[in-house]
């Protein structure tokens, strides 16, 4: 059996100490913030596992392209990898959202564009997987995945900025200041700091799940093979 | 039995009739066939027009549907009811093709296969249009609001395409699954969420009388949605009824 | 060579079916292909109909490509498979009106007429399919097969479930279609019954063509004798 490559031990050993190192920062290096405390806090996690979500997104509608195109088994061990890891980070993302809403909010919940777009999101996930679960033929699976993921891809940002429409009271810290917006707070430079190393950390997490992922389902496909030819 | 073997051969070099007709032709083709099929059977139209009206009475119990209330939650009922009673029709309709092997029939059409999508898909738009047609002036009557509202009307017949045209994609792949009938909606819902959501708030600011600067933006909405919508179907079509 | 297949090759996933097929038809032969269950002879058929798509290798019928030329394959096409094909709710004529307007098929009316004559079905014409045995949906399925004149013709066990009367029929029709200058590719169990019709008999197992022969390399020796050698060998 093909041992890890050491660019992957590598990449895992990193992403342990990334993490260690961005905890690290965000409990000693970081103010507290006047108003909400240790709560914000959870701000820099639920940031960076909603980004790790998105990027997860874009890289399996592109990897859903790239299988329509050349029919490379290999791009659609590559977008199942991408869904099913960001649905997790999103998830988590999610429930972080909500610890901080609750003490800042006094809700658990709300229906504002960003976050009925997250929970859009997670359901179009669960869907391609359910989609993928209902199919035996690989190539056709792989196939509909694709054409699922793409138009998926499609719809969210559809549905983001129509639900824009509305007033939200989802702080937006990046971006438009609007004054209705209450739960939003100035980032100091450490804060700023932070919050990057953060979501770099958090991308380099991504990648190392990403390519476990992947091997994993390689090494799978294989013991497929194996079993084929002797039965 | 006698069996006359005198079939006269057709031309040998019969002049191929150019693509676009040939791709008219095939989509005139197909809806004249659902259309023909669904008046033999009646069996796409009964069970969505009775699925939506008992929608509707659900809704009567479950919502106090009194006046000032019914002006708010109007739209939202009528295109919850329109929504899953698109669902059924777009599922059987394909499930029908499936079901015989017709599918196949279908795609040996010398024809590109998006001429199949289009034709399916205007033949769910018909059946879809039937019902709400016979439901509008229904729930007008059963809740004395008026609902012929020409602006309405558009807007209904604008979410209804966006609606079909990724039904019928995403119900060509569902009816090739395990689980076909319970997937469509759960692949459908999430992503046709712009549509819905654009078709009852313009439906909302026409019936409480807005001005149209409110509503013309989810009009917009609805018209990008469907043209680009309409679009990948088109462009996609043949990787999901291929092998 | 009207149909010509080179190093043809279909994966389900990891599971290969057809493994570097070769296989070339002259305009006019009738051939037989035969071969045990699961060999692959339906989905060789599949990719010659473009119902399935090549994993590798090359496919042309009636000098177009596959899968890139596929719709103009498809015009020179007629198939029949074990399903019929057929719209239950609508009549004989009905189901073949919708067809010959996909293939655009000229004097539709009195080409139906025709058609209907042939396959002895000219009684039932308004008479919905849904309400055919299966002999008669299958004679349907093989006038809608001929309705466009098609050079190629290709029959996947087309025998399957028919009565001894429908078979005759079926019979007659082929050699009538073959008389007539159009090539046929048929899959079947029924040896004896082929053994009286076609020009070649070509034999599929694992995946390729094992051993072919002709009527007049059988001499007066047996199919089925020859068919259980190439798949011993």
């Amino acid at each position: 059996m093909k041992s890890q490559s050491p660019t992957l031990k590598i990449l895992t050993a990193l992403s342990v100490l990334l993490f260690l190192a961005a905890l690290v920062m965000v409990f000693f290096f970081t103010p507290l913030e006047e108003t909400m405390n240790y709560v914000q806090k959870v701000f820099y996690f639920h940031i960076s596992n909603a980004w790790v979500g998105m990027l997860g997104f874009m890289v399996a509608a592109v990897a859903g392209i790239a299988y329509l195109v050349s029919h490379n088994r290999k791009w659609d061990n590559l977008e199942m990898a991408a869904i099913e890891i960001s649905l997790v980070f999103f998830m988590i993302a999610i429930m972080l959202g909500s610890i901080w809403a609750r003490p800042v909010w006094n809700t658990w919940w709300t229906w504002d564009p960003r976050l009925t777009t997250a929970a859009i999101v997670e359901l179009i996930y669960l869907a391609c997987l359910l989609l993928r679960q209902g199919i035996d033929d690989p190539d056709r699976r792989a196939r509909f995945s694709a054409v699922y993921t793409l138009v998926g891809s499609l719809s969210v940002p559809i549905t983001f900025l129509s639900i824009r429409l509305f007033r939200t009271i989802h702080p937006v810290v990046i971006g438009n200041g609007s004054a209705n917006s209450q739960g939003s707070f100035a980032m100091s430079s450490p804060m700023l700091a932070t919050m990057l190393f953060c979501l770099f950390t958090f991308s380099v997490i991504f990648v190392t799940l990403l390519w476990h992922r992947v091997r994993l389902e390689n090494l799978m496909v294989k013991v497929e093979d194996r079993q084929m030819e002797i039965l | 039995m006698r069996v006359s073997t005198n079939i006269p051969t057709l031309p040998a070099k019969i002049s191929e009739p150019s693509r676009l007709s040939v791709f008219v032709k095939t989509i005139l083709a197909v809806v004249w066939k659902d259309l023909l099929t669904e008046m033999r059977s009646r069996e796409l139209l009964s069970a969505m027009l009775v699925f939506a009206l008992l929608v509707i009475l659900i809704f009567n119990f479950s919502l106090e549907l009194d006046l000032p209330t019914r002006r708010a939650v109007t739209s939202g009922v009528l295109w919850v009811t329109f929504a899953f009673a698109g669902t059924l029709g777009l599922n059987r309709s394909m499930a029908i093709e499936k079901d015989r092997g017709c599918l196949d029939g279908l795609l040996l059409a010398p024809v590109d296969r998006s001429a199949i999508y289009f034709g399916k898909t205007i033949s769910n738009l018909a059946f879809m249009l039937i019902v709400e047609t016979i439901i509008l002036p229904v729930y007008s009557l059963l809740y004395n609001t008026n609902l012929f509202n020409p602006g309405l009307i558009a807007v209904t017949i604008l979410g209804s395409i966006g609606y079909v045209a990724v039904g019928t994609l995403l119900a060509s792949m569902a009816v090739q699954t395990r689980t076909r009938d319970i997937l469509l909606p759960i692949l459908l819902f999430p992503v046709a969420i712009p549509v819905l959501l654009a078709s009852v708030k313009a439906s909302e600011g026409l019936l409480q009388g807005l001005a149209s600067t409110e509503i013309m933006p989810w009009v917009n909405l609805l018209l990008v949605y469907d043209v680009i919508f309409i679009a990948v179907a088109f462009m996609t079509f043949d990787s999901v009824v291929e092998e | 060579m009207i149909i010509e297949v080179r190093k043809l090759v279909k994966r389900f996933g990891a599971k290969p079916v057809l493994r570097g097929l070769d296989f070339s038809v002259n305009e006019g032969e009738f051939v037989a292909l035969v071969g045990p269950n699961g060999a692959g002879k339906t989905t060789f058929l599949r990719v010659l109909a473009s119902l399935a798509r090549p994993t590798l290798g090359n496919v042309s019928i009636a000098g177009f490509q596959l899968p890139s030329q596929a719709s103009s394959v498809r015009r020179n096409l007629g198939v029949v498979s074990h399903l019929p094909l057929l719209y239950g709710d609508l009549t004989a004529q009905e189901n073949l009106q919708f067809y010959g307007k996909m293939y655009c098929v000229p004097e539709l009316h009195q080409r139906i007429k025709d058609v209907l004559d042939l396959v002895g079905l000219a009684t039932r014409r308004n008479d919905l399919v849904r309400t055919f045995s299966r002999g008669m949906q299958q004679r349907l399925a093989i006038g809608r097969a001929v309705l466009h004149d098609p050079v190629v013709l290709l029959f996947d066990e087309p025998y399957t479930g028919l009565d001894q009367e429908a078979c005759d029929m079926l019979d007659q029709i082929l050699r009538d279609v073959a008389g007539r200058g159009r090539t046929v590719v048929m899959t079947s169990h029924d040896l004896g019954r082929v053994q009286d019709l076609a020009s070649r008999f070509d034999v599929l197992t694992h995946g390729i063509i094992a051993a072919s022969t002709t009527p007049t390399g059988l001499g007066h020796g047996n199919l089925l004798d020859f068919y259980r050698q190439a798949l011993a060998g």
